[in-house]
């Protein structure tokens, strides 16, 4: 299973925990894995990627195994431990303000 | 007994506020959706237990929320709202062509006679209409078609702020969009034109008397008069006697005729309210003090409500979508500031309390009367 984090308010919106799991079929990327959450939780369609244009909206950020994969290409795969479920993706709000 | 529900939009969140008739009392629900900014809430007229919500960050984008019950529970319904065919180009701020793209939602507007129809205003300026409660959204793009090409954004962006659906004659809607103007169809939005003769923005456009371009804050109408609107322009408050063909100013001797919001009394067609705002460079009330202006007579002739209202060191906004009627016997006006206060009226704007004090800054009031 994939292990994926949440920011609060997507949690709130999807109203689950900090970390969830999801089914995905391999090769994991991006976008399997987004397109795992959004069948899970359509809620929360259109909030982490444009329902247009697919790309990422831009105060989001996918982090991994301490890498920033925010401008990797969505059918990029991911590092093995997330695959694995070593290691969960982290979907974040990006920092604002001062 | 009669219940008054008062929907709040903030900044962080959206509140409820719930009272009898008496409207002395007050019960606070919220925040609804707590940290996000809810541009508008607001009710069905055929469904009062329908409400809606626009909801949004510039992190997660838009949703758009639903209860059926009140306000009590929500739920997402649609926030795809796709420009129809390809979406083109609108001016941006260099005067080059900049193509538009979905922003935010900053108006919903329930049909007063289909339980599922419901029209949504986005930013970049769109129409878009629901037949299934939110469902599904298809946009309305002839509007875009009037002219749409001259459009630009103003410092707000490029807003439709505001949608009136004449309830006399189902095909007539009006919508306003910041910076480009006010708009009509007469065919259920099968076709617009601009509606605008009679506007004049000398400070803001080279041509003060074009077509497009003026900055209309929002209009007002009277269900009972649909022919006669109300606007509060950037500068100037105009009133129209011919559903929009021309307008006449009657700023009169407001101490300012900048402002947002513009609402008419429920019972009164010629009664009128806007809360003057010193200046687009300096948006809070003159002399700091808070004033709400009301016209008994249809504009020209106003007269200052301050009872109940700050008078002194007050420096607050009113937005434009911030305030609203009930339709009790006794005509409740309210409006909420962008330092948080929900301030409300129960005789038509002569006496006003701060109902709630410390929200967030306030985006939208609309009221529900429930009987």
């Amino acid at each position: 299973m994939i292990r994926v984090v949440l920011p609060h308010h997507l949690r709130t919106l999807a109203n689950v925990g900090k970390e969830i799991e999801l089914s995905v079929s391999e090769p994991v990327t991006l976008a399997a894995v987004l397109g795992a959450l959004e069948a899970a939780y359509p809620m929360l369609r259109g909030t982490i990627r444009d329902p247009n244009t697919g790309q990422r909206r831009p105060l989001i950020r996918f982090f991994a195994c301490g890498q920033d994969f925010s401008h990797e290409p969505l059918d990029a795969p991911l590092p093995a431990a997330v695959a694995s479920g070593a290691e969960p993706l982290l979907i974040v709000g990006a920092m604002a303000g001062g | 007994m009669a219940t008054v529900r008062v929907l709040v939009g903030t900044r962080k969140g959206a509140f409820i506020l719930t009272s009898d008739e008496a409207r002395r009392r007050w019960d606070v629900s919220g925040p609804h959706f707590a940290g996000w900014e809810i541009y508008h809430i607001k009710g069905s007229p055929v469904d009062p237990n329908r409400i809606y919500a626009s909801q949004s960050t510039s992190w997660f984008g838009q949703l758009i929320q639903r209860s059926d019950d009140g306000g009590v529970t929500w739920n997402p319904v649609s926030n795809e709202f796709t420009y129809e065919g390809v979406p083109g180009t609108h001016q941006w701020y260099d005067g080059t062509q900049h193509p538009w793209e979905f922003k935010r939602v900053w108006v919903l507007e329930p049909s007063p006679t289909e339980a599922e129809v419901v029209y949504a205003g986005v930013e970049d300026a769109a129409l878009f209409r629901s037949d299934d409660g939110g469902q599904s959204w298809q946009e309305l793009p002839a509007l875009r078609e009037a002219k749409g090409s001259l459009w630009q954004p103003g410092a707000g962006g490029m807003c439709l702020h505001t949608i009136l659906l004449d309830p006399a004659n189902p095909g007539r809607l009006f919508t306003a969009i910041s910076a480009a103007g006010a708009f009509r169809s007469d065919d259920g939005g099968k076709s617009w034109r601009p509606a605008t003769h009679g506007l004049k923005s000398n400070w803001e456009l080279p041509d003060p008397e074009a077509e497009i371009g003026h900055c209309v804050h929002s209009i007002a109408m009277h269900p009972s008069r649909p022919q006669v609107l109300f606007m509060q322009k950037h500068w100037d408050v105009m009133r129209s006697d011919d559903a929009g063909e021309n307008w006449y100013e009657i700023s009169g001797n407001l101490p300012s005729d900048f402002g947002f919001p513009i609402a008419v009394h429920a019972h009164e067609p010629d009664t009128i309210y806007v809360v003057p705002i010193k200046s687009d460079s300096e948006h809070y009330p003159p002399e700091g003090r808070l004033r709400v202006y009301r016209s008994r007579v249809g504009g020209n002739e106003w007269e200052a409500l301050t009872e109940g209202l700050p008078q002194a060191h007050c420096y607050v906004n009113v937005l434009r979508s911030a305030m609203a009627v009930d339709t009790l016997d006794s005509c409740g006006v309210y409006f909420g500031t962008t330092g948080g206060q929900v301030y409300a009226s129960s005789d038509s704007g002569d006496t006003w309390t701060a109902i709630v004090q410390h929200l967030p800054p306030v985006l939208s009031v609309e009221v529900q009367t429930l009987r």
